[in-house]
């Protein structure tokens, strides 16, 4: 089975090329040979690059190991596309959700990551990663509550932590009063919400998104929860008040990439141990207008145009002899269609049962049956 | 999100008092029969009925849209009712308050017992209360005050009974007072073990004793007071003279037990009526030969040959007869027999020979069967509704039911709701294969006409299969049968096929064609015809999986279609049966009667039939490939097995509990009780729930939810043209660009026979992200309101669509509100209830709602439903949230599921299995009883005076008003009035909390 590699290569911004090339899928083993592969292909030998996949949601994702290699060929069906960087460019590449949708925006949210200056100490190379976890709003909230941002990059792997009812300490004009509250009962392990280390049981859950959840019952709050989950902000008081983030004052430094730091080495003991998952939080845009901007972004519906749909029916379908159903030609017209030259992302995901033993007919009613989905 | 915010939070009074004029949410009216009903009373003078249901609700009916409805506050069952006589007061026993009664007598007299009859005198100022212990207390009305030191203990009444019969034994409890009809002071006292004591008030002595041996359960007088009629628990009565002069009767002048001579259950009530003309007419419930008949709930009525025993299909809570209370006149002469069963009224005309039963033009048992579904249409049109009326006539021209609302027995005040401004009709799915279509124009809803499915298939008691049937045999039933059984009533739970459910309507007001679909995949297009037909229906299957490999069904067979013609009535007559295969229920259908098409939508996909030509146009197949459940058959039980389970041993439990007769309430079983409530608490877990975005391989992923039927934009911006969208559970929305011939652009001859087949090309595909399940799909013309009805346009029946402007597409999910512009398919506007609300989107409608303010201005609003029972309005297509209200109680989820809206603002849901609460969104648009009771009052100065509910609500405020004004301790009956409104003020009604009524006693 042949897959099909479309590469652009990027040296630069605004120099690029792109190749589009055939691979064995088992004539490679691993991502040292893959490497050294693409560097062939593109006659770079000795070029330090980064490697980058676009997954299924549209989400730049790194290739620096075997593991994600294999789960990029995996994803690629039948296209992969994979951006080549030079490492030593002064934008770092940023993994994260929508990234390709976002840099495609325009540059305004980049600009002033070309500023900075270089941090001085790098626990590892962000860039390989992808957040999937943030602290915000520090400096609006009070000491005892966290804010915490959960990415879950459009994966089915679930936020991983249950929720319970419970009775909250409330200091109120009349004196302490007992609430009833929402906590966190129960994180799931190796979930989302156990890697990040941000949220832990007993910690009383303020506020969804912006919205709070007092007065709100258990299943208000889980399905808020749920529909909030591509961008799910929980503002939480922490069980255990130890580990809060200090206010900033203490550790004065320079420009907006501060906070960064100090989030990171706030929480960074705690995410170590789960890091075998790839996943370490790492600092990018963490203020309140991205996050907004990608609110907007989160949802957006995947709507499929149908080009083969005539735009006003020039033919007459001949109906079949027996006057059974017609299906739309979609699939068929879909096999053959090229890939449009503007868009930045397209796919087509057979069914996960296609095995390439089947026949072509057996294919085609399969591709036709699943998602086509384009950007 | 913060400007949407703030866009939110802009208060405009001139937009909120445009508001203000266009919604208010009220309650209405309940609909159909008062769920678990427990008690019943008569007021002869002022014609009217109470019932008292298990819910503490009292209900009263007199002439056909005279409606009240109070709901006592703590919601404890009524266990009595009594009307003093005349006076639209009500006496409402409530189990509450006869504990507190009990407990307040027990201070005063040493034996506690609990309250057992309650006799009202016909003075109205004096309650006689029965005991379980024997004894009687007198209570001096209306403050409901013990009269001290008058009670009637068993002691007493001992001592003037002679030694042999008192035999060391209790009397037992007091089982009947009954007043002497003739001499207003004297009461007759049955006691359980037989003895019938005639006690004189003034002189407080026992005038007679009648010395039964037969254990007691009621006692009625005959009208002259020379003799009453006792009945016994061995299934017996006996008449009794009452001659003056001699103190002790041994023998009662006659004695039958009418269905022996093997043992009979008890009768529990009797009643025994002179007529002018002949005998007597006795009336009993109970009495049954206890082997064979032991489990039948039967009413027997008896005239000297002729005898009728009224089979029915629930228990018998009480009955009553409608006769001449007029004194002067000698005779009883009784009109009609009212029966109040667990699950409906019947009511039997007693004047016309044969003794049919009368159909009742108000409580309407809607259950049955249990509803699967329902379906609203307003404004319907009169050619339709006098067919429908017509063919419904028809069906009830049946022997044995006489079919007149003309002479309904109960006729007390005055409706003065005037005639409805338009036909309105709601048709109710049914678990047998019915569809029932109920008129709800106004306050009584009653029915029009049934439509039975079942006949379109082969089931197995298919009365064709077998014409020696022999309940089909004319000569059998003329054979001699004991007792002589009559089938009454029309409850009917039982189902001979659950594959026959409907699950799904739609109807065509305009060119009489109806869509009904069903648990076996079935969908069946009916046409309205006044002529019986005798046709075979043709039959269609569409393969929904289309090949699919991998998947088996394991559910129900679909059902077999009757292969030889059959004989349907004048009425809906079917035309065409498709199957959908696999036969899963179907969960939406939508009829476009104007291009002649159906779509149905099931758990595996959709498709679309043409029955003009009778040939599938489309088949799409929903499932993920990862749905393994959808394959099951009818959602998997293996899941909720040890729930359910644990469910039913719990509910063993609670019947264990509350099942005894008569349960003592001892301090002791308070405290048990509330120490089990304590451990049923304890005992679940503490409840947790998992974030869990929705996935795309959640189970039934592939379900239908929503079909929708457009003439649009879907191609390009200039050309429209018919198109069907489709939603499923896991967010996705399929267009599809239709061509039907004949339609839209003007190609083809317009009506033009065999110019072609309809085809349907896949236009547009979209894939909601959050997944949550469509509920509802709709288009809105450039105007941005929601696009006609079929043949509404084209009848000129609605303003014609404006397709100048570009369409948007408005879709409702669980979670999101969206609007998107057509034909390129962009996000416009959206609202995401969920993510702001936390709850979810059970129910969505297009409302249009008129100004109360300005006749001609009416805004088209969407009402959505949630999961927590209230209900949101936005407008269109701005989708700006405008009023919330609070409707059913989140807990109901029964009543959630059943909501439905009507297109001018009001809806129904199901408040119990029998009963539609009816309520309004609209500030204009109200449907509620508005009717008066003339009455005079003699313990006032004979006021003439009304009674009168004229706003909605006000008929559940006031009856609490009055109660609460009643129970104020010390307060003065007569100036506690002008703090009711006028119309009321002369509803007594003793309601009473425990607490009330003790500071009052």
């Amino acid at each position: 089975c042949f897959y099909v590699i479309r590469t652009p290569e990027r040296n630069s911004l605004f120099e690029a090329e792109y190749r589009r090339f055939a691979l064995k899928m088992s004539g490679i083993c691993g991502f040292q040979e893959f490497y050294r592969l693409l560097q062939t292909v593109h006659h770079i030998p000795g070029v330090e690059v980064l490697l980058g996949y676009a997954d299924i949601q549209g989400d730049l994702l790194p290739i620096n190991n075997d593991d994600n290699f294999y789960k990029a060929l995996s994803s690629a069906n039948p296209l992969l596309r994979i951006i080549i960087q030079k490492r030593d460019v002064d934008e770092p590449v940023v993994f994260a959700t929508n990234s390709l949708q976002r840099r495609k925006k325009g540059l305004a949210g980049l600009r002033p990551a070309q500023q900075k200056s270089k941090p001085g100490l790098m626990i590892g190379l962000p860039q390989d990663f992808r957040q999937i976890s943030s602290i915000i709003d520090v400096d609006i909230l009070p000491e005892t509550h966290r804010r915490v941002r959960l990415h879950k990059h459009g994966t089915h792997k679930p936020l991983g932590f249950y929720i319970r009812d419970g009775v909250s300490m409330r200091v109120t004009p009349q004196g302490v009063e007992k609430v009833p509250g929402v906590f966190i009962s129960r994180l799931v392990r190796g979930g989302l919400a156990e890697s990040t280390g941000l949220l832990g049981v007993n910690d009383e859950i303020l506020e969804v998104n912006g919205i709070d959840v007092a007065g709100k019952s258990l299943d208000q709050v889980t399905d808020m929860m749920v529909a909030n989950s591509h961008n799910l902000i929980v503002t939480v008081k922490p069980a255990n008040q130890r580990n809060n983030v200090v206010p900033r004052a203490s550790r004065v430094s320079a420009g907006g990439n501060s906070s960064s730091g100090s989030v990171g080495s706030a929480f960074s003991h705690d995410s170590a141990p789960s890091t075998a998952s790839q996943s370490v939080s790492h600092h990018s845009n963490s203020n309140s207008v991205a996050e907004g901007d990608s609110d907007e972004d989160g949802d957006g519906d995947l709507i499929i145009e149908t080009d083969s749909l005539p735009p006003y029916l020039p033919h007459r379908c001949v109906s079949n002899g027996n006057g059974s159903h017609r299906e739309s030609p979609l699939s068929s017209s879909l096999g053959q269609r090229p890939l449009p030259q503007s868009m930045s992302l397209s796919m087509t995901t057979p069914t996960h049962n296609c095995s390439p033993t089947k026949t072509s007919s057996s294919q085609e009613s399969m591709r036709e049956d699943g998602n086509i989905i384009t950007l | 999100m913060m400007k949407f915010r703030f866009r939110r939070q802009g208060n405009d009074p001139q937009r909120e008092k445009i508001k203000q004029e266009l919604f208010a949410f009220n309650k209405t009216v309940e609909h159909g029969f008062p769920h678990q009903p427990c008690a019943l009373a008569f007021d002869p003078q002022l014609q009217l009925m109470a019932i008292g249901t298990k819910s503490g609700a009292i209900k009263i009916y007199g002439s056909p849209g005279v409606e009240f409805t109070g709901l006592h506050r703590d919601a404890a069952a009524v266990a009595q009712i009594h009307f003093l006589q005349g006076q639209v007061s009500l006496l409402g026993h409530f189990l509450d308050i006869h504990v507190c009664v009990c407990y307040n007598v027990c201070d005063v007299v040493s034996s506690a017992s609990r309250v057992t009859v309650l006799l009202l005198l016909s003075s109205c100022d004096l309650l006689c209360v029965g005991t379980e212990g024997g004894g009687i207390h007198f209570l001096d009305l209306p403050r409901l005050s013990l009269r001290d030191n008058q009670s009637l203990l068993l002691d007493q009444v001992m001592q003037s009974i002679p030694e042999d019969y008192r035999c060391g034994k209790s009397l037992g409890p007091v089982e009947s007072l009954q007043e002497h009809p003739k001499q207003p002071g004297k009461i007759l006292i049955g006691y359980s073990r037989g003895l019938v004591v005639l006690w004189d008030l003034s002189t407080r002595n026992a005038e007679h004793m009648f010395l039964g041996k037969q254990q007691l359960e009621s006692l009625v007088w005959e009208r002259s007071g020379s003799s009453f009629v006792s009945s016994h628990s061995d299934g017996g009565y006996s008449v009794w003279a009452v001659a003056s002069g001699n103190t002790y009767t041994h023998q009662p002048v006659s004695s039958s037990i009418p269905y022996g001579p093997f043992p009979c259950k008890a009768i529990n009530k009797i009643l025994w009526r002179t007529i002018q003309s002949g005998c007597p007419v006795v009336l009993y419930s109970g009495g049954m030969p206890r082997a064979s008949y032991g489990d039948r709930h039967c009413v027997t009525i008896q005239q000297d040959k002729q005898h009728v025993t009224l089979d029915f299909t629930s228990r018998v809570i009480d009955f009553f007869t409608v006769h001449t209370t007029d004194p002067e006149h000698d005779y009883d002469d009784p009109k009609a027999l009212v029966v109040l069963l667990e699950e409906e009224l019947v009511v039997i005309d007693l004047l016309t020979t044969g003794w049919p039963s009368v159909p009742p033009p108000y409580l309407a048992p809607l259950h049955s069967s249990a509803i699967t579904t329902s379906c609203h249409l307003d404004n319907v049109p009169a050619k339709l509704w006098d067919r429908l009326a017509a063919a419904g006539n028809n069906q009830g021209a049946q022997p044995g039911v006489r079919h007149a609302h003309g002479s309904w027995p109960i006729c007390g005040g005055k409706n003065l709701a005037p005639p409805p401004r338009q036909q309105e009709l709601l048709l109710t799915g049914h678990e047998d294969g019915t569809v029932r279509f109920w008129n709800v124009s106004a306050v009584a809803m009653t029915p029009l006409y049934k439509l039975s499915t079942a006949n379109v298939f082969h089931t197995d008691c298919d009365p064709n299969d077998d014409p020696l049937d022999p309940t089909n045999d004319p000569e059998a039933l003329q054979e001699e049968e004991w007792p002589p059984f009559r089938k009454v009533g029309c409850f009917d739970p039982y189902s001979d096929d659950p594959r026959l459910g409907i699950q799904k309507i739609s109807l065509c007001k305009y060119s009489c064609r109806l869509v009904v679909a069903g648990t076996a995949g079935q969908v069946i297009v009916l046409g309205l015809s006044d002529e019986w037909s005798d046709h075979t229906v043709d039959v269609s299957t569409v393969d929904l999986l289309q090949d699919r490999e991998g998947f088996t069904w394991k559910g129900h067979d679909r059902l077999e279609p009757r292969a030889s013609p059959a004989p349907f009535p004048p009425g809906f007559q079917p035309l065409v049966l498709v199957q959908a295969l696999p036969p899963a229920s179907v969960t939406s259908v939508m009829l476009h009667a104007e291009w002649n098409l159906v779509a149905f939508g099931t758990s595996h996909g959709f498709g679309l039939f043409d029955y003009h030509r009778r040939t599938a146009v489309l088949a799409r197949c929903t499932l993920h490939p990862n749905d393994s459940l959808a394959m099951e058959g009818p959602l998997s039980r293996v899941k909720s097995l040890k729930k359910s389970l644990r469910q039913s041993f719990r509910r063993i439990r609670k019947s264990r509990v509350s099942g005894k007769k008569r349960p003592i309430p001892t301090p002791t079983s308070k405290i048990q009780e509330a120490n089990a409530a304590l451990a049923d608490q304890e005992e679940v877990a503490p409840v947790q729930r998992r974030i869990e975005p929705r996935s795309a391989d959640d189970s039934l992923s592939g379900v239908v939810r929503c079909l929708c039927f457009a003439d649009t934009y879907l191609r390009d911006g200039t050309h429209h043209g018919p198109t069907l969208w489709a939603g499923t559970n896991s967010g996705s929305v399929y267009a599809y660009a239709l061509e039907v011939p004949g339609v839209g652009t003007g190609r083809g001859r317009p009506g033009g026979e065999g110019s072609g087949c309809v085809e349907a090309v896949l236009g547009k595909e979209i894939q909601l992200m959050h997944r949550a399940p469509v509920v509802s799909v709709c288009v809105l013309d450039g105007r941005g309101k929601p696009l006609p009805e079929p043949y509404q346009a084209s009848l000129d029946l609605a303003t014609a669509p404006d397709m100048t402007n570009p369409h948007s597409v408005l879709i409702a999910s669980e979670e999101q509100l969206k609007v998107f512009s057509l034909p390129k398919v962009g996000a416009k506007t959206k609202f995401k209830l969920t993510a702001h609300e936390g709850c979810r989107v059970r129910r969505v409608a297009m409302v249009t709602v008129c100004s109360t303010a300005q006749e001609d201005y009416s805004e088209t609003s969407l009402v959505c439903l949630t999961n927590l029972g209230d209900l949101h309005l936005f407008n269109v297509p701005a989708l700006r949230p405008q009023v919330r209200y609070d409707c059913i109680r989140k807990e109901d989820i029964s009543g959630i599921a059943s909501c439905v809206f009507t297109r001018n603002g009001q809806g129904f849901y199901l408040i119990s299995p029998s009963e539609y609460q009816r309520f309004s969104l609209s500030a204009k648009v109200i449907t509620e009883p508005l009717c008066t009771v003339e009455l005079e009052r003699p313990l006032e100065t004979h006021i003439r005076s009304l009674l009168h509910t004229n706003t909605s609500g006000n008929t559940h405020s006031s009856l609490l008003e009055t109660h609460t004004l009643l129970a104020v301790p010390g307060g003065d009956y007569n100036r506690t009035w002008p703090r009711c409104s006028n119309h009321w003020c002369n509803m007594i009604t003793f309601f009473g909390s425990s607490q009330d009524s003790s500071s009052r006693i």
